[in-house]
Parts: structure tokens; C-alpha cells; sequence
């Protein structure tokens, strides 16, 4: 290499670089636009142009946002209209769909890494916020909206101003019990939900190396969660393994080897920010109110507004909201179902991680368990990880968005306190009313197994 | 979309911080069309009482014909939703004041030609503390001037430029066709597993 040192993220971002304008706006070529029933207006404003896909090979659309997690929809639903609508949309643009019954269906952050279509140094697009999740493998990754879908559509392309970069490091091991999930929640409750706004996020330090890549692929779900534009990971040896084998992984692997090698930040390279964070202190973590950066160690109380200063009334509203008492422990709090699922914890390793609290302990609430891809659920059926879930007593159902969203109709009833894997405890996000607490799969069995919040660290003596 | 430069109209404050895009518009609205117009979904469960019907305190209740929001900090965080734009632009929004905004929010604002303007957060406080009240934005000076006084906000240069020109970008990238063809093709050579197998 010559020239200056750059980071990570400023090779991804001159590599995909086909013009900068004057006014510092630059237009990236995009290898892979990934679309789901959510991006009907899209195609609406493609129709409404009357414009071709410009490259259907480097798009792939997949069922999961309304898609049932049991049974088929109801004849003329609207469930039922809307996974129909992105059948024909992809019918008619020729773009590759995995549709419901698919043996590649799933969670389109699920199903991308998991397929080899995200790869490192790729551009990778989606109209979805999460669309973060893929950085995991040393792509450039981010979400966006209807109206750059269809610019995508039309012209494999996007108009983007260059973000920031952060380096948040995370130094150190994590301790047992505690993954990626609980790091994800540490940083953001510790640099607020507009933490890294404007950022490009690069994950780094001795406790990101050491996550597998189904940890990495959590943490960086959750940059959006923070305000991040993006997250990534260099890819190491941990991300080709992973990788090696998959549907569309490169039939030169060797070659595209060798060029992922350089994917790292130079050593002297400079970043905009730096964040460093001491892995060894980060506890299980749960949230205890209406976002994100509302989360505290398990073992915290619920929160004083009187105490908050001058986020006071923001506390209490969220307090209110929750159904929470001020000065309480956390642990106890009594919880009426739980959810296992979504793109930031359905993977694999996920539904281990609660399979190792549930076996042979009853769930004393009812919950789903929803994992994030057809190819998941075979995995986990042959590994006898939903025979654990069913003994347990939770539901075994189908891969979708299911309950982190609501979309085709899994929903949490009002007042209703659920313990989720999920990504956001938004008001109403699980439903009209619903309260949401999110925490890792580990933590939500462990939630399973004592009705209450609780800490998973007890429960595991003995078993990993 | 047609381009602007400058707006008068009432604005209504919302104290809240972090907005999502979940509150802005329920998950469940959002399999409509957008011809059906999204005006009614805008902070749909926020505006009502339990009993479903309007909350009169709500400041939205109490603002008809408001086109400008002022917020407090990380509105419109949360999903990549553009419906979220829909709604505030369905229900005659123009402008939103805030202290920050989520990212990818702001960038569809902008497509939308709805202007996220940022201002410091002790400007937001003082305006959150006269609202309702009538301004006019000025994108040309990256002003919001109220009988009291002036406040400066800020907006990236290259929305700022979109906002006032109207531009559409797809018409915009297609003058750059050739150039995206070349890139294509070096990348697709240097890259080959950036084209999936077939
Ligand atoms: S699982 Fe939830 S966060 Fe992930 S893509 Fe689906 S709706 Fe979005």
C-alpha cells in the first residue's frame, strides 16, 4: 500500500468511490442490495418511473418482516398481500427470492452472512436499519430508506456523505456469562442512543477478536442502536473459516484470501474518535426503560428520576411506562412471557447460549422461540436444541421478524412485561402497550426459567 | 420534488427525547400504500389516551395547521422507515428542529424535502419554551428567526443544496452513467467474487 494510512473503513470507502463531488457528496457502487416485503415503496417509486432494476443479479430479496412464524396467511390478509407483492416484484425484475417454504428463507441480516452474500469489502444495502449487522465480516454495511431503495434499483449506486470514524475498543475478557449482546448494551448505555451518531464504527480490542463471528454479527446489529452509521470488524482468520463453504462464497477463495488480508486499519492510521472500554468489567446487562441506552447491570436497582437530574422527566416517563418502581432491584421484577428470535439473537450460537440454561429446567412463563433462518432451524433441530426449547414448554416456531417487530401480527398485548433477544424496546415496538426488556438469549432463559429478571451467572454453575 | 428556500409557518413542540421512528409511525400502518396518505399515522399511539381517543394535552392535538416540529435530542431514531418522514410530511410538516437527529431519519427527511434542522441544545430549550409560536427557516442563511430573536441552525451543505434545488437524484446519477460503468468493470475484475455466481 501507498499513500497515506487509513483506516479500515476509509479503504472500503475509496474502493466503492466512483465520483466525489465538489460538495463532498460521493457516489458508491453498491455489490449487493438486499430487499424484503418492507421495501414495496421502493418498487413503487421504481414503477412510478418506469424503470428497470439496474443489476437484479446483485439483488436478492427475502420474506421475513410479515412472514408468519405458524401456519400460512389468511387468504386476502394483509400479511398475506404484502410477502405475495415481493414475489412478484422480484418475478418481475428477475431478482433471486427467497420466499416462504424456502430453505434459504429467513432474517435478511441472517440469511446474507449466512449464504456468503455478504463478504468482506463489499457494499452491502438494505432498506433496514440493521443492515449494520453485516460490518461483522468486514463489510461496509448500512440501512436506508425507500427513496434510496429505489436509487439502488435504478442505478446499483448511492449518494452518501462520507461519516466519521470511531474505533470503540473493547480491552480485556469478557467474564462468564456475558457475550456480545452485553457489550452492545454497555457501550451505548454509556454513550447514549446518539453516542456515535455520524460514525463509522470499527470494533476492536482483544474482546472483539475473541467473539466468534455470531457474536460479532450481535454487536454489530446494535451500532444503530447507538447512533452509528455503520459498524465493522477486520476479518481475521475466524471470518474466513466461518465463511469458507458457504452457497456463494467465491469459487477463487484463495485469491479473494489474499485480498481480504488487507482489510485492517493501518497501524498508524487516525481516527476521528476513540473509545476504549474494559471488557473484564461488563456485567449481564437488561434494559430497564423506552431505549436502548436505558440498560443497566442486572444486578442495578430501577432508576431514581428524582436522582436523574435533568433527565428526570424523561426517567419517569419511562418508568411510568414500564410499569417500574424507583430504588427496586432489577432482579425479581416478574416477567409475563419471554422472546427468543430477530436478527441480533437467532443465530445458532444464540439458541445454544439458551439452550444451555433451559435443558432440563422448566420455563415457569410461556415464550417463543423463532430462529433466524430455515438453515438455522435445521442446524438446531439436528443438534436437539428444540426438543430443549419444547421440553422447557416454549413455543418452536418458524424464522421471521416475529416479535421485534410485531409485523405479521406476534405480538406482545398490552402492559404485557416480555423478556426479548431482540434489538429495540421502543414503546409499542412488541405491540401496543407492550414492555420490553432486552438482554442476551442467555439472560432471556435464564428470565424463562424463574419467571423474573435474573441473573444467568448462577444458573450456568456446572454447565459451561 | 420542488425545491425551497424559505418557510414561514407555526411551529409546536414536542419535549421529547429520542423520538423513534416506532413512535412516529406504528410498524402496523406501514403496509399501506402511500397514495392512501400517512397524515393520520403521524405519533399515532402517542395522541391518544388509553381509550383511543385523542389525548387533548397532547401538543399535537393542540397545533392544528403546524408545519414546524421542535424536539429534543436523537429524534427520529430507530428504524430506516421513511414512512416516519411520510407521516410528518402527510400531516403538513416541513421542518424539524432538534438537537440531533438519527442518521438515516435525516437523510430521508431530506429526500422527502423535509429539512432536519440542528440546533444547539439550549436553543431547543428556549424554543421548546415559547412553542407554539410562528417562524420562518431560512435554508439560505441557516437561520430560524422568531419575534424574539434569531436562532442559527445547521444542515450537511450537500442537503442543504438538495433541499433548496429540489434535485432528484436519480436524474442526477444517470449523467454520471459512463463513470459508473468503468467503476463497475476494474471492480468487477479486481473483485470477481463481487459478482455472485449465477
Ligand atoms: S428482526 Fe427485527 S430488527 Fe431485525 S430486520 Fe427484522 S424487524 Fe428489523
Amino acid at each position: 500500500m501507498t499513500g497515506a494510512p487509513a483506516t479500515l473503513f476509509d479503504k472500503l470507502w475509496s474502493a466503492h468511490e466512483v465520483v466525489r463531488r465538489d460538495d463532498g457528496a460521493s457516489l458508491l457502487w453498491v455489490d449487493r442490495h438486499l430487499v424484503h416485503e418492507g421495501s414495496h415503496h421502493g418498487f413503487a417509486k421504481l414503477a412510478a418511473r418506469d424503470l428497470p432494476v439496474a443489476r437484479p443479479d446483485l439483488t436478492f430479496a427475502v420474506a421475513d418482516h410479515y412472514v408468519p412464524t405458524r401456519g400460512v396467511p389468511a387468504v386476502g390478509s394483509d400479511i398475506a398481500r404484502m410477502i405475495r407483492q415481493l414475489a412478484e416484484n422480484a418475478a418481475r425484475h428477475g431478482i433471486r427470492h427467497f420466499g416462504m417454504g424456502d430453505a434459504r428463507q429467513g432474517i435478511v441480516h441472517v440469511i446474507g452472512p449466512e449464504l456468503g452474500l455478504t463478504l468482506p469489502g463489499l457494499l452491502v444495502v438494505c432498506g433496514d436499519s440493521h443492515t449494520s449487522t453485516h460490518g461483522a465480516l468486514g463489510a461496509m454495511a448500512f440501512g436506508i430508506g425507500a427513496t434510496e431503495v429505489a436509487h439502488v434499483l435504478a442505478t446499483q449506486t448511492l449518494w452518501q456523505k462520507k461519516p466519521r470514524r470511531m474505533r470503540l475498543r473493547f480491552d480485556g475478557a469478557l467474564g462468564p456469562g456475558v457475550g456480545a449482546k452485553d457489550m452492545a448494551l454497555n457501550w451505548i448505555a454509556r454513550l447514549g442512543a446518539d453516542g456515535a451518531g455520524g460514525h463509522a464504527i470499527e470494533y476492536a480490542g482483544s474482546a472483539v477478536r475473541a467473539l466468534s463471528v455470531e457474536g460479532r454479527l450481535t454487536l454489530c446489529n446494535l451500532s444503530i442502536e447507538g447512533g452509528g452509521r455503520l459498524g465493522i470488524v477486520a476479518p481475521d482468520a475466524a471470518t474466513l473459516d466461518w465463511l469458507r463453504g458457504r452457497d456463494f462464497a467465491p469459487a477463487d477463495w484463495d485469491h479473494a484470501a489474499e485480498a481480504w488480508a488487507a482489510l485492517v486499519s493501518d497501524p498508524d492510521a487516525v481516527f476521528d474518535r476513540e473509545e476504549v472500554i474494559d471488557a473484564t468489567e461488563i456485567a449481564p446487562i437488561v434494559t430497564w426503560g423506552t431505549s436502548p441506552e436505558e440498560a443497566l447491570p442486572i444486578t442495578a436497582t430501577v432508576p431514581d428520576p428524582d436522582r436523574a437530574g435533568a433527565a428526570a422527566d424523561r426517567v419517569r416517563a419511562a418508568l411510568d411506562y414500564m410499569g417500574l418502581v424507583p430504588g427496586r432491584p432489577l432482579i425479581g421484577t416478574p416477567v409475563d412471557q419471554v422472546f427468543i428470535g430477530s436478527c441480533t439473537n437467532a443465530r445458532i450460537e444464540d439458541l445454544r447460549a439458551a439452550a444451555a440454561v433451559l435443558a432440563g429446567r422448566r420455563a415457569r412463563v410461556p415464550g417463543r422461540v423463532s430462529p433466524g433462518s430455515a438453515q438455522v432451524a435445521a442446524q438446531a433441530m439436528a443438534e436437539g436444541l428444540d426438543r430443549v426449547f419444547i421440553e422447557a414448554g416454549l413455543d418452536w416456531v418458524g424464522s421471521g421478524c416475529s416479535m421485534c417487530v410485531g409485523m405479521n401480527g406476534d405480538l406482545v398485548a398490552p402492559g404485557m412485561r416480555c423478556a426479548s433477544t431482540t434489538n429495540r424496546n421502543f414503546r409499542g415496538r412488541q405491540g401496543p402497550g407492550a414492555r420490553t426488556h432486552l438482554m442476551s438469549p442467555a439472560m432471556v432463559a435464564a428470565a424463562a426459567v424463574t419467571g423474573t429478571l435474573a441473573d444467568v451467572r448462577p444458573l450456568l454453575k456446572g454447565r459451561v | 420534488m420542488a425545491g425551497w428556500s424559505e418557510h414561514t409557518g407555526q411551529a409546536v413542540g414536542l419535549p421529547l427525547e429520542n423520538v423513534d421512528t416506532d413512535q412516529l409511525i406504528p410498524a402496523r400502518f406501514m403496509s399501506a400504500p402511500r397514495s392512501a396518505g400517512y397524515g393520520g399515522y403521524l405519533l399515532h399511539d402517542l395522541r391518544q389516551g388509553p381509550d383511543g381517543a385523542p389525548d387533548p394535552a397532547f401538543p399535537l392535538n393542540r397545533a392544528e395547521g403546524a408545519s414546524i416540529l421542535i424536539a429534543r435530542r436523537n429524534f427520529g431514531c430507530g428504524s430506516s422507515r421513511e414512512a416516519a418522514v411520510y407521516a410528518l410530511a402527510d400531516a403538513g410538516f416541513r421542518v424539524v428542529v432538534a438537537p440531533s437527529f438519527g442518521d438515516i431519519f435525516a437523510s430521508n427527511a431530506v429526500g422527502n424535502g423535509v429539512l432536519p434542522a440542528r440546533v444547539t441544545d439550549a436553543d431547543a430549550e428556549s424554543l421548546l419554551n415559547r412553542a407554539p409560536l410562528a417562524l420562518t427557516v431560512d435554508l439560505e442563511a441557516c437561520e430560524l428567526r422568531h419575534k424574539g430573536g434569531t436562532v442559527p441552525f445547521e444542515i450537511d451543505p450537500v442537503w442543504r443544496l438538495k433541499l433548496i434545488n429540489g434535485w432528484d437524484d436519480i436524474d442526477l446519477t444517470r449523467a454520471y452513467g459512463d463513470r459508473i460503468a468503468a467503476h463497475a468493470t476494474r471492480w468487477a475484475a479486481q473483485a470477481p467474487w463481487s459478482v455472485p455466481p449465477g
